[in-house]
């Protein structure tokens, strides 16, 4: 059986595993990485660090410590090795790194964790990985001039072809590999200076290839000789666990191979998905449920609401927002809810693992390397080095693979663990387990109140944020003065001068599984603090624009971002009747977004939205399509949550199961969208998050501009066709 | 319950014997007994439109089609095409860059060549009607629809 189609099976693994062999590496490539030795690696190759292989065919490998899960991390991580190397593009290719914290931590974390999140991929590389290719140029020159007997300031690099110009000399690559394999490595190597570059600013096509033709793997394609397939029932409410089941009717099923129960709940293991999920269907459970939540997001909102009268943990002040408040006139006051959001990336949850001699090795999207080498190492009672991950690549995620406490993977875990052979075994997730399968979005309630000045600008802002804490579960999370920044960015850290203001957090009991969601606290910050900051400019009578230009003046990146978006979508300029726009500008991990939303009356009180103009400053534009791409991905991300998506619960079960009752954007209902770059030569900073959480307000002020009425409650359903 | 039947048909234009469970859906049949695993599963209640392939040519979802349903029929699946048509879509969403995680992409290809092979110049009405079907989690949805208005062009040209 051709498990990998094209490739062999070793060959794959080889490719998915390869970096073993490589260099202890700290957070910088030069200076303290020592050559290996060259009989290590496959034969004749140059693998001067953890990040770059150059292989005796000129090609060159480059390993990415981020998982691709359609960011175009691979690509961008890519683009600076390449770069600094003056490689050539089409013969370079990429491959996971292994789960190996101490080579791969990232560095936008102190390097002491391994995993993808938080829009760092391009933030942690930009020095790490052109120092990377900077380093292996160095050596294949060093070899050159060793070579030729020539000096070294004279060899030229130009597309993977070394040159000594005046004796007429040139070698690619791959001739040069062995010999630079036996350079010593450079000291401090000098990097280009962003007006040499020649690959980085280019839109260069993408190293992810074999998703036109049906050829790329992801997890739900592994096929391993033996592999058995698993599913798993657990209890609909949180907390719930197995009382007693009985498995008699599914052992009886063709194609059901064992039934077992792990900690988690009860598992099918079958020579396939459909045999192994009509054996789950026959399963009969009782729960007990009797350490479950059992409430609904009803009771729950109703509690929310009541934690608003009590005293908050302050996230940010500033002047005295209290005496603010009460000193001026008119009060403007909003109250704000958001309900649990799934992940619902396309790839239901997944993961492939097997018992190997003394340890365990798997395959999968794997976003979350430390924490899942702990998580799997605990349930074998094994040290976290046994545990061998090789990282596929991922059919979506928005943060869900990246799971605090690496839910699938510990579930698939306990099924290796429990089942005797030592076969790998695929745990799926159905679409209705993935939907169900918690670690949402927080539900939260927010209240602001503000005050304007005679000018009428705020005088005073109060802002209340009531939810559950994600650093609750992943306690890695430092909390300062008991302030959780994955509540309150955005709201603690708002751009405008506002001489009078205070940000407080309220923790709720932590009743339901939650995680972080595609721009974590700006999903719903942004929607509160940009939409109120209309309202308060239609008080003082201000185009919305003009007021927040006046309110930026000591946050120059937003007003240039703000000035950008406005201009391309002719702000100001006269409207056809019927056609309205909205803006919203909003900072997360370190980029800023304005969006300039425009929708037209669709009749019966309904809109329609047909054009987003978007401006983004994320630094050096490493690849402008790719962040168009990532523009145009997050706003219609960011749709889903403004217009149909919810999870609510009943009885402390998910009433959502599938698409049909969680909506998400089609594309019958997405805009046109127009991208501009702010020219920079600043470091990288994120793209994958950062236009999610700008498009709901963006959208709402568009519809409060159309009705005067602005959406408190989300997703604003019934508004836009 | 299960029946196992012996199903005959065509598979990416050649023809294939299959034992199976006649109400095994025809995805898994594809996916773990053949396979074909460029053909996704998303939902398995023809909601997202990843699984989809040509049964004789016109889209189906193969998450909710038994595999019983193909006896004696053709089916295309994304490793099988080669139509001029399939050609240029597969060459337009490379060059338009669609593809970001890339998980529902075989099925929105399916779907986009299934539309050019009865409309070869859809209007953005007709590419939204006919593609809502296929959901994109990343929302390549802009991407998706220039990248089919380009493959018409480029199958007008000839």
């Amino acid at each position: 059986m051709s498990a990998f189609g094209k490739v062999n099976r070793r060959q794959f693994l080889r490719n998915l595993s390869y970096g073993g062999a490589g260099l202890m590496l700290g957070t910088s490539v030069a200076g303290c990485s020592t050559l290996r030795n060259s009989g290590a690696g496959p034969a004749g190759e140059f693998e001067p660090n953890a990040f770059v292989r150059v292989t005796p065919d000129d090609r060159v490998i480059v390993i990415s410590k981020h998982v691709e899960m359609g960011q175009g991390a691979y690509t961008g991580l890519a683009t600076l090795v390449a770069e600094e190397l003056d490689a050539d593009w089409s013969r370079v290719a990429v491959e996971g790194a292994p789960a190996d914290t101490a080579r791969y931590g990232n560095l936008a974390w102190g390097g002491v964790r391994q995993g993808t999140g938080g829009s760092t991929a391009m933030r942690n590389a930009y020095q790490q990985m052109r120092e990377a290719g900077a380093t292996a140029r160095a050596m294949l020159v060093a070899a050159a001039a060793q070579l030729w007997q020539v000096p070294a300031s004279e060899v030229t690099v130009t597309a993977g072809v070394v040159s000594h110009h005046a004796s007429n000399r040139s070698a690619r690559f791959g001739e040069l590999a062995e010999l630079a394999a036996t350079q010593p490595l450079p000291g401090k190597v000098k990097l280009k200076q962003p007006q040499q570059f020649t690959l980085i600013g280019q839109s260069l096509p993408r190293k992810d290839s074999g998703k036109t033709t049906g050829q790329a793997q992801f997890t739900q394609d592994i096929q391993l000789p033996d592999m058995l397939t698993a599913v798993i029932a657990v209890s609909p409410k949180a907390g719930g666990v197995v009382h007693s089941f009985d498995a008699s009717a599914t052992r009886q099923v063709e194609g059901v191979v064992e039934v077992l129960q792990v900690p988690a709940g009860v598992a099918v293991l079958a020579r396939d998905y459909w045999s192994a999920q009509q054996g789950r269907k026959a399963l009969k459970i009782e729960w007990d449920n009797s350490g479950a939540f059992t409430g609904s997001s009803a009771s729950l909102l109703q509690s929310y609401h009541a934690e608003l009268e009590k005293p908050g943990v302050v996230a940010a002040k500033a002047g005295d927002a209290e005496a603010g408040l009460s000193a001026a006139g008119a009060v403007i006051d909003a109250h704000y809810e958001f309900p649990y959001l799934a992940h619902a990336a396309m790839e239901p949850l997944n993961c492939v693992m097997q018992k190997r001699g003394d340890g365990v090795e798997a395959w999968y999207g794997c976003q979350w390397q430390s924490g899942d080498q702990e998580t799997v190492a605990r349930v074998f009672g094994i040290d976290k080095q046994q545990v061998k991950i090789n990282m596929l690549l991922a059919g979506g995620s928005f943060g869900r693979r990246a799971n605090p406490v690496s839910d699938y993977v510990e579930q698939t875990a306990q099924i290796v663990k429990a089942y005797e052979p030592a076969v790998p075994i695929k745990l799926v997730w159905s679409r209705e387990d993935d939907m169900r399968g918690w670690y949402y979005r927080p539900m939260y309630v927010h209240r602001l109140t503000a005050t304007l000045g005679a000018d009428g600008y705020p005088l005073a802002w109060r802002h209340h944020i009531v939810g559950q804490s994600i650093a609750a579960v992943a306690s890695f999370i430092d909390t300062p003065n008991g302030v959780d920044r994955t509540t309150v960015e955005g709201a603690n850290n708002l751009p405008y001068g506002i001489p009078n203001l205070a940000v407080y957090q309220h923790t709720t009991p932590p009743v339901i599984p939650i995680q972080w969601w595609r721009s974590v606290g700006s999903t719903h910050t942004a929607y509160s603090t940009e939409t109120f900051l209309d309202e308060l400019a239609q008080a003082a009578g201000a185009d919305p624009v003009e007021y927040r230009r006046h309110l930026l003046q000591e946050s120059p990146r937003h007003l240039a971002v703000l000035n950008l978006a406005a201009e391309k979508a002719g702000w100001g300029s006269a409207l056809p009747a019927g056609v309205f726009r909205g803006v919203a500008v909003h900072e997360s991990f370190h980029s800023v977004v304005a969006q300039v939303a425009e929708i037209e009356d669709a009749g019966n009180g309904k809109y329609r939205l047909r054009k987003v103009v978007c401006a983004v400053d994320c630094g050096v534009a490493i690849n402008p399509d790719i962040i168009r791409a990532q523009m145009e991905g997050g706003i219609g991300f960011g749709l889903s949550p403004a217009l149909m998506s919810e999870i609510t619960l009943r009885d402390g079960e998910v009433e959502q199961s599938n698409f049909h009752d969680y909506q998400v954007l089609r594309i019958n209902q997405m805009p046109e969208v127009e991208v501009h770059i702010v020219p920079s030569a600043e470091p990288p900073t994120g793209v994958g998050e950062p236009a999610t959480p700008v498009i709901a307000p963006a959208l709402a002020n568009a519809l409060f501009a159309a009705t005067g009425k602005m959406p408190r409650k989300l997703p604003f359903k019934g508004l836009v066709v | 319950m299960e029946k196992t039947v012996d199903i005959e048909f065509t598979l990416n234009g050649k023809s294939q014997v299959l034992q199976a469970d006649e109400s095994m859906p025809l995805l898994w049949a594809l996916r773990d007994r053949l396979q074909l695993t460029g053909t996704k599963f998303g939902c398995g209640m023809a909601q997202c439109g990843a699984c989809t392939v040509h049964l004789d040519g016109t889209a189906i979802r193969s998450c909710v089609t038994p595999v019983a349903v193909v006896q004696g029929r053709s089916v295309t699946t994304i490793e099988g095409l080669e139509s001029g048509v399939a050609q240029a879509v597969q060459q337009s969403w490379d060059e338009l860059a669609v593809v970001q995680c890339g998980y529902c992409q075989s099925g929105q290809i399916m779907s986009a060549v299934a539309l050019l092979e009865i409309n070869p110049n859809p209007s953005d009405e007709q590419i939204d009607q006919s593609m809502s079907g296929n959901i994109c989690r990343c929302s390549t949805y802009v991407r998706i629809r220039a990248a089919i208005k380009d493959a018409a062009g480029k199958l007008a040209k000839g």
